[in-house]
């Protein structure tokens, strides 16, 4: 499948939810079941992200200059630094600490 | 009047403060290997951070622009499993906006995190209105204004590692994650998706081990473990 086919078809399954949520009766979603499932889920699928995206490289397992910049990013996130702020920042410590000592 | 000008201003400052990391996601799509032309699609068509994070993130994972159509397919699935969260907030804005028919298109395309977050916060039900729409609006301009920058950015400064790039991806998972690490059980889901996906890497292809951890996720959710001890009491009774 061409990327441009999976940009059309991933962007048409996200607006499904949005139509969805305007067209289901409001007491299906309401469950609670079904809520703490969705929220979740969000919460699994951010963090899956964050780990394959900061702790893995080329399909293995690699720690690098990734860890440190997200400590710095943790840090600023803690003293609610702006989103923009906080992912410059990560990434200039991550371009800094391999200028300064490679890999 | 003045509640009027005050929900403009907001939903304005809301707009501008969501579009500047537009940047970010620009610069990380095309370092993701997209063109910026895939790149500015996806903001103009998912219009849904989360999900177009999720995309980019997957198809960097699964090779890049040579990806196969296994990571596509991932990347689909998992911009479609972190979409699920605006189907919420629908049923939330329906009430408030009370479309019909057709009428229903275009403010679906507006539902997102931040047109929700403001007309929900206000009382009446005017400004409700006013809040969703003029953030919505705002959003969507300064998104995908920023997005072409940050794209046209990320392809001038070249190798993606070199500048941090691929740090500054994790971090934005971070801080879409971090204001939902409130309660014992979103950390618990958090810490164990965290260690299934990057455990599985190795074994499995690229994408798949998101989806996994998102498995885990739905059982958690369907027998509410990790729960604090009020919740249990109310999800034994529910």
């Amino acid at each position: 499948m061409s990327l441009w086919l999976g940009i059309l078809l991933a962007s048409a399954a996200v607006y499904s939810w949005k139509i969805l949520g305007f067209m289901v009766p409001s007491s299906v979603l309401q469950h609670p079941t079904i809520s703490r499932i969705a929220n979740l889920l969000t919460v699994a699928l951010l963090s899956a992200l964050l780990g394959v995206q900061g702790l893995t490289g080329g399909g293995e397992i690699h720690f690098d200059a990734r860890i440190p910049a997200l400590g710095v990013a943790a840090i600023l996130l803690y003293f609610r630094a702006p989103f923009v702020v906080m992912v410059a920042a990560s990434a200039l410590v991550a371009a800094l600490l391999r200028l300064f000592f490679g890999g | 009047m003045a509640k009027q000008s005050s929900v403009t201003s907001i939903s304005i400052g809301v707009g501008l403060a969501t579009g500047l990391y537009g940047i970010s996601f620009g610069a990380l799509s095309v370092a993701a290997g997209l063109d910026i032309w895939q790149t500015q699609v996806l903001s103009l068509l998912m219009f849904s951070g989360g999900s177009q994070f999720a995309f980019v993130g997957v198809i960097a994972a699964a090779g890049g622009a040579g990806v196969g159509t296994a990571g596509v397919g991932a990347a689909i699935i998992s911009a479609w499993l972190l979409g699920i969260r605006n189907g919420f907030y629908a049923v939330r804005l329906a009430p408030i906006l009370n479309r019909v028919g057709l009428g229903k298109l275009v403010p679906a395309m507006l539902t997102i995190d931040e047109s929700t977050a403001v007309s929900t916060s206000q009382a009446e039900h005017e400004n409700q209105v006013r809040g969703f729409w003029l953030t919505g609006a705002a959003v969507f301009v300064f998104w995908n204004l920023m997005t072409l920058a940050g794209a046209i950015l990320g392809d001038a400064l070249g190798d993606p590692s070199k500048w941090g790039l691929d740090a500054a991806a994790a971090a934005a998972f971070l801080g879409l994650l971090w204001p939902r690490l409130k309660e014992r059980q979103a950390v618990a889901v958090a810490a164990a998706a965290l260690i299934i996906a990057t455990a599985a890497t190795p074994f499995l292809s690229a994408g798949v081990p998101v989806l996994l951890a998102g498995v885990a996720a739905v059982a958690v959710g369907l027998f509410n473990w990790f729960a604090n001890k009020s919740e249990n009491g109310t999800g034994a009774n529910a």
